[in-house]
């Protein structure tokens, strides 16, 4: 231990604001590293997705067609679970820690904050998208009319809805046991009615009005436009904006769960 | 001080913290009632109490974390919980506040980054991290999972974050809870230099008597209220003990025997 302290050097304190560029990706590259300390979670991020398209491809040999609608919606989930869980978790613990209270009477904006998680899931939604995609696409003969980038684009797109549904939802779970219960929960019925297992248009009308309003079932529609058109038609920019906006729109609400005080 | 040229509009004399009919509830339980006090600049105040006495609530309101607080509260000049009060303080919390999946030079260059962002400030950073690190004597781990750290050792990571910044006050909770003697011995050693050579202002908790002794101030609690703001010099000789420990169970009987006297003329 030493007993006299260097010099200091001279600190000004940064004024915080609601989005600081250096702070958001240093929270990014925290995030990050934290994860590069745990790389089965990363092995399991990047290749059940890719495990569970193969599956697939092998469970419907018989018919390439179901295969086709069910594996291009699946591109467009895989993102929006696995962030769901992984955000869930992972600021459930940073407010258990106690590493959001610290962080938050600390110069840092809410917006840095989620900001930078955000960037940091997204870039490994980008990853895993991109390696499911690429093994649909041109190993497993996924016929795919439209651009794979689109795809890549709904992909991005649920992947931060799911980011945004996990962190809005950390802020309802004491425990991991019940942010892990909440996958179930927020998740599975939008599975259900997303269009994933029959037309939309088919259920019952009570049920269709509803995944009317499930961000999920523009986040399949979207894909399935990818899937059936070569050109970026209008229905894939309104399922696109759905999605994004939808993403946004529970960031805020996420946000307005971190609070500075509590009791 | 001269670092902060923000510090320089409040008069020196002025004290780091002051509270006026300070209360806070928790749930449906008033934790803080009624507190009056200051702490003066540049020195160590101990707060010391039994467990679950508000040392941890009275702490949290003054960095600004806790809610529902009423009456006054100012800090370093302005009200307890302002925006720019935030790059001017340091906090412990009592569990230590860091990623177990980081290595400690790894988790001080993240909340390094947040008090002094940009690229410009990269080589100031990473000095003030090889100090931080130095100066709770971790430098021979300091490339080790947080995770995989003893207790006492996770817990002086949590110090380092507060000691980045160079901050005016540092608000500690029981930073030497389950340190070994000599750990204890140099980390008071520690506070004192920072206190000596940066001027700065810290509010110490404990709820272990033996401290206090080494501290220049203190605010002795129980069950939410200040039973004595004093040194620890003046309370002995005032309640003609031995020890800060016999002072403070001398002053809770005779709180005692007041409130009981009190009970009886009524």
């Amino acid at each position: 231990m030493t007993t006299t302290t260097s010099p200091t050097t001279t600190l000004r304190p940064a004024p915080t604001r609601a989005l600081n560029l250096a702070r958001t990706t240093a929270t990014a590259a925290r995030v990050l590293r934290q994860l590069r300390h745990d790389p089965r979670t990363i092995a399991l991020m990047l290749l059940v997705p890719c495990v569970m398209l193969f599956l697939l491809r092998y469970v419907f040999d018989g018919s390439p067609r179901t295969f086709d609608n069910i594996g291009a919606s699946l591109l467009g989930i895989f993102p929006l679970i696995t962030m769901f869980l992984v955000t869930s978790i992972a600021t459930l613990r940073e407010r258990t820690s106690g590493t959001l209270e610290r962080l938050l009477a600390m110069p840092l904006g809410k917006g840095d904050l989620i900001a930078g998680y955000a960037l940091a899931f997204g870039t490994l939604a980008i990853l895993q998208s991109a390696l499911a995609t690429g093994l649909a696409l041109w190993f497993l003969d996924l016929d795919v009319i439209g651009s794979p980038w689109l795809l890549l684009l709904v992909a991005l797109l649920d992947a931060l809805l799911g980011t945004a549904l996990g962190l809005f939802v950390s802020a309802f779970a004491a425990s991991e046991f019940q942010a892990v219960q909440f996958m179930p929960a927020v998740i599975f019925p939008q599975l259900l009615l997303c269009g994933l297992f029959t037309p939309r248009d088919n259920m019952h009308p009570a049920l269709e009005a509803i995944s009317n309003v499930l961000p999920m079932s523009y986040a399949v529609d979207g894909m399935n436009e990818v899937l059936k058109h070569t050109d970026m038609t209008a229905d894939f920019v309104r399922d696109a904006l759905i999605v994004a906006g939808c993403a946004l729109l529970v960031l805020g609400l996420g946000a307005a769960t971190l609070r500075r005080r509590t009791e | 001080m001269m670092n902060y040229p923000s510090a320089r509009s409040d008069p020196p004399d002025d004290p780091a913290i002051r509270a006026e009919t300070l209360n806070v509830v928790r749930g449906t339980r008033q934790v803080l009632r009624d507190l009056d006090f200051t702490v003066p600049r540049g020195q160590i105040t101990g707060l010391l109490g039994p467990s679950g006495c508000g040392k941890s609530t009275l702490m949290r309101a003054v960095v600004g974390t806790q809610a529902k607080v009423t009456g006054t509260l100012d800090v370093l000049g302005r009200p307890a919980g302002h925006p720019t009060l935030r790059a001017r303080i340091g906090y412990v919390t009592q569990a230590p506040s860091v990623y177990d999946d980081l290595t400690i030079r790894q988790n001080l260059a993240y909340f390094a980054a947040i008090l002094d962002p940009g690229h410009a400030a990269t080589d100031r950073r990473q000095e003030n991290v090889t100090r931080a690190i130095t100066d709770v004597d971790l430098t021979s781990h300091a490339d080790a999972l947080a995770g995989n750290l003893s207790g006492g050792q996770r817990s002086r990571v949590s110090l380092a974050v507060a000691l980045l910044g160079t901050p005016e006050l540092l608000v500690l909770d029981e930073p030497t809870v389950g340190l070994d003697p000599v750990l204890r011995r140099d980390l008071w050693g520690l506070f004192h230099d920072i206190a000596a050579s940066r001027g700065a202002t810290l509010l110490i908790s404990s709820h272990v008597m033996d401290e206090a002794e080494r501290c220049h101030r203190l605010l002795l609690m129980r069950e939410g209220r200040i039973l004595a703001d004093d040194t620890p010099d003046a309370l002995r000789t005032r309640t003609q003990s031995e020890t800060v420990e016999a002072a403070f169970l001398h002053l809770v009987d005779e709180a005692t025997a007041a409130a009981r006297a009190k009970e009886t003329t009524r």
